[in-house]
């Protein structure tokens, strides 16, 4: 296989070579970057109610109960779903016919699935951002094709700010942060939800 | 017409194309302007700070691309070095090759572009499917993307319509919804039957190894959920030190670029699927691309290599948004694709043929403004003009300056000249030299008044002595 590495390397080096002064290292203020001064001040006060309120603002929903999300999901028709064998005890057995659930997920049937159900490990309050990992989810596509997705979310995994969830990346080698449902406006500048990911992006808060 | 190619391009475009490009800019530019408002954002103190960050990193590249060799390498990842394009693609084809992957999906990044790596991997008989929506219409009608950040910006939905019904993608339809919709189902069934994904990089961080890709649509998820091999191309300047320095990043991206604080989806990849993770890759690749960038790193216009790709400056420029990015003639187009186009090419022919593109600009530096790493692109512009000139490259539509010299350095000439001028406003446009001419075809002249000051001080000056 053909590598450059030595190559690239010499070249960059004669590139810097001539450099007269390097910039130093930046310090990160204390507090953060104060990217979003308003909403993370909120964020710190209350993270519960500001996840929430900044959730509904990316176009996603949060559910305090399993009863409402099962109501929810029957009232429009999106009957049958997979379900995270991990997630299935925060259901409390409000999911009854005319719902069904299946615990294993089939790559091959994927269309056939109206919801996913898997579990958040943490959210971010100021963005209204839900946070996945390979290490709570067993099928990335669980949650991922479904029109619906609904993440099983403790209340004392979100975190206030973009910053904290930056510190709580931990060693997980594939984590996602989901920011409503999916979207594109490529077609005229129209935004469109659901184009390869969820169309709704639902939270079922414990 | 002696006008520069990228007057040509912009001239020859329809007044329908024009009017998407400037619609879709705009909206983007306030857009922007609506997100940093809203959040209060600090953009300056935030701007200096990510300024500095990717600046730091270019300065100690060396040191930078050692550790996130070794980082990505603890993780899993096997790391290799393309000095150009042909050299990324033999790489990204051997990988393949040894997999026999002939079916690959992959997502939207200005690197597989520039070096044009769907194009080579499909000439080898191997199946390379655009996943971002935009895209994938592009890739359809075998078109070129127009916008860093929205490919189509120069296309309606009828348009868009047009190709998928031609690409057998259902009956004709324009309704946007029913264009994504049947994007959806008929690129589910690319991911699942794809054997390798190809991805970007919007940041490494060195010091941790995990790479960071930003999407919209989750076209992104199904590549690395649905296929067993990743291999990401990267540009040598998409490193960062930290994760941390990544946060600043992240905070500044998605707001310059779509007025959104979060991109929907924010990946964190750092090697293979987790352990009892049944979805994902098992091989990850990481190949880092110079193809011009050491050039780039090297000249006095190495602040270039900042750039995140938002496109901010794009939606904002006067030039770009009555242009659109097929006059830019590459893979960069607006403020950012004139000074990186050029550069990037080697010298000589290569970059002659892009020397108009630093010139393609009014220098009022309001890309400057909007850049979220402090890039001072206008100055960068005319650095570029003059390394063109040294470099031999001719001027379409500027005049010589020849000819003003001499009459500027004869006071009898200059005041024959003056008086001359006012003929300009009456003689018919066909009349003067080419370069006037074709100026004059593009351009009011507004009254003339010349030797107005002349006229005025002489009677001025007869008045005092009296």
């Amino acid at each position: 296989m053909p590598d450059d590495r030595a190559l690239v390397m010499r070249r960059v080096g004669a590139a810097l070579s001539s450099l007269r002064s390097r910039e130093p290292l930046p310090v990160h203020p204390e507090d953060g970057t104060g990217a979003s001064s308003v909403c993370a001040s909120a964020a710190r006060a209350n993270p519960v109610a500001a996840f929430v309120t900044q959730l509904a603002s990316v176009g996603g929903r949060a559910f305090e109960a399993p009863a409402p999300l099962a109501e929810w999901l029957t009232a429009r028709g999106f009957l049958r779903g997979y379900c995270d064998r991990e997630a299935l005890g925060a259901l409390a057995g409000a999911f009854a016919p005319p719902l069904s659930l299946d615990t294993r997920f089939m790559a091959d049937r994927i269309d056939e699935y109206d919801f996913g159900i898997t579990r958040a490990a943490g959210a971010i309050a100021e963005t209204g951002t839900i946070i996945l990992n390979d290490a709570l989810t067993s099928r990335r596509l669980g949650s991922l094709a479904p029109w619906v997705h609904v993440a099983v979310l403790k209340r004392s995994d979100i975190v206030p700010t973009v910053s904290d969830a930056i510190r709580a990346l931990g060693t997980d080698p594939y984590v996602v942060w989901c920011t409503g449902p999916s979207k594109t406006a490529d077609v005229e500048g129209i935004l469109i939800q659901g184009v390869h990911g969820p169309g709704e992006q639902l939270v079922l808060l414990t | 017409m002696t006008r520069e190619p990228f007057d040509r391009f912009a001239a020859d475009q329809s007044e329908e194309r024009r009017s998407s490009v400037r619609g879709g800019a705009k909206a983007g530019h306030e857009a922007r302007g609506r997100a940093l408002e809203a959040d209060g954002v600090p953009f300056d103190r935030l701007r200096s700070l990510a300024a500095r960050i990717k600046q730091h990193t270019l300065d100690h590249l060396d040191a930078y691309l050692r550790a996130a060799t070794t980082s990505l390498e603890s993780r899993g990842v096997t790391v290799h070095f393309a000095a150009d394009a042909q050299s990324a693609c033999g790489i990204v084809t051997d990988i393949l090759d040894r997999r026999r992957a002939i079916r690959v999906v992959k997502t939207k990044s200005m690197v597989t572009e520039e070096v044009e790596l769907a194009h080579h991997l499909e000439q080898r008989g191997i199946e390379c499917i655009e996943t971002d929506l935009g895209e994938f219409v592009v890739q359809l009608a075998r078109d070129r993307p127009s916008h860093i950040v929205k490919p189509i910006i120069h296309k309606n939905r009828a348009e868009i319509a047009a190709t998928f019904e031609s690409h057998g993608l259902g009956p004709y339809d324009d309704t946007p919804e029913v264009i994504t919709r049947r994007a959806r189902e008929f690129l589910r069934r690319k991911y699942l039957a794809a054997d390798a994904a190809i991805t970007g990089a919007n940041f490494i961080s060195a010091e941790s190894g995990r790479l960071v890709l930003v999407t919209n649509e989750g076209n992104s998820r199904f590549c690395l959920a649905a296929t067993r091999c990743h291999v990401a191309l990267v540009g040598i300047e998409k490193l960062v030190p930290t994760d941390r320095d990544v946060g600043a990043l992240l905070d500044l991206l998605a707001r310059s670029a779509t007025g959104q604080r979060l991109t929907v989806y924010t990946e964190f990849i750092a090697g293979p699927r987790g352990v009892g993770q049944l979805d994902g890759p098992d091989e990850m690749h990481v190949v880092f691309l110079d193809n011009g960038r050491t050039q780039v790193l090297a000249s006095d216009c190495r602040q270039i290599l900042r750039c995140i790709r938002c496109g901010a400056c794009l939606n904002v420029c006067p030039v770009y948004r009555q242009a659109s990015g097929h006059a830019y003639r590459g893979v960069y187009a607006g403020p950012i694709g004139a000074v990186l186009s050029p550069l990037l090419e080697e010298p000589g022919r290569r970059f002659l043929e892009k020397a108009d593109l630093p010139r393609a600009s009014t220098l009022c530096g309001a890309c400057h403004e909007v850049c979220p790493v402090d890039i001072p692109i206008e100055e960068l512009l005319v650095r570029m003009r003059d390394r063109a000139k040294r470099s031999g490259a001719t001027s379409g539509s500027t005049p010589s300056m020849g000819a003003w010299a001499l009459v500027a350095s004869q006071p009898d000439a200059w005041r024959a000249a003056l008086s001359a001028g006012r003929l300009l406003a009456v003689l018919p446009g066909w009349l003067g030299p080419e370069p006037l001419r074709a100026w004059r075809d593009n351009h009011a002249l507004p009254p003339w008044r010349g030797g107005a000051f002349r006229r005025w001080l002489e009677k001025r000056g007869a008045a005092h002595a009296r």
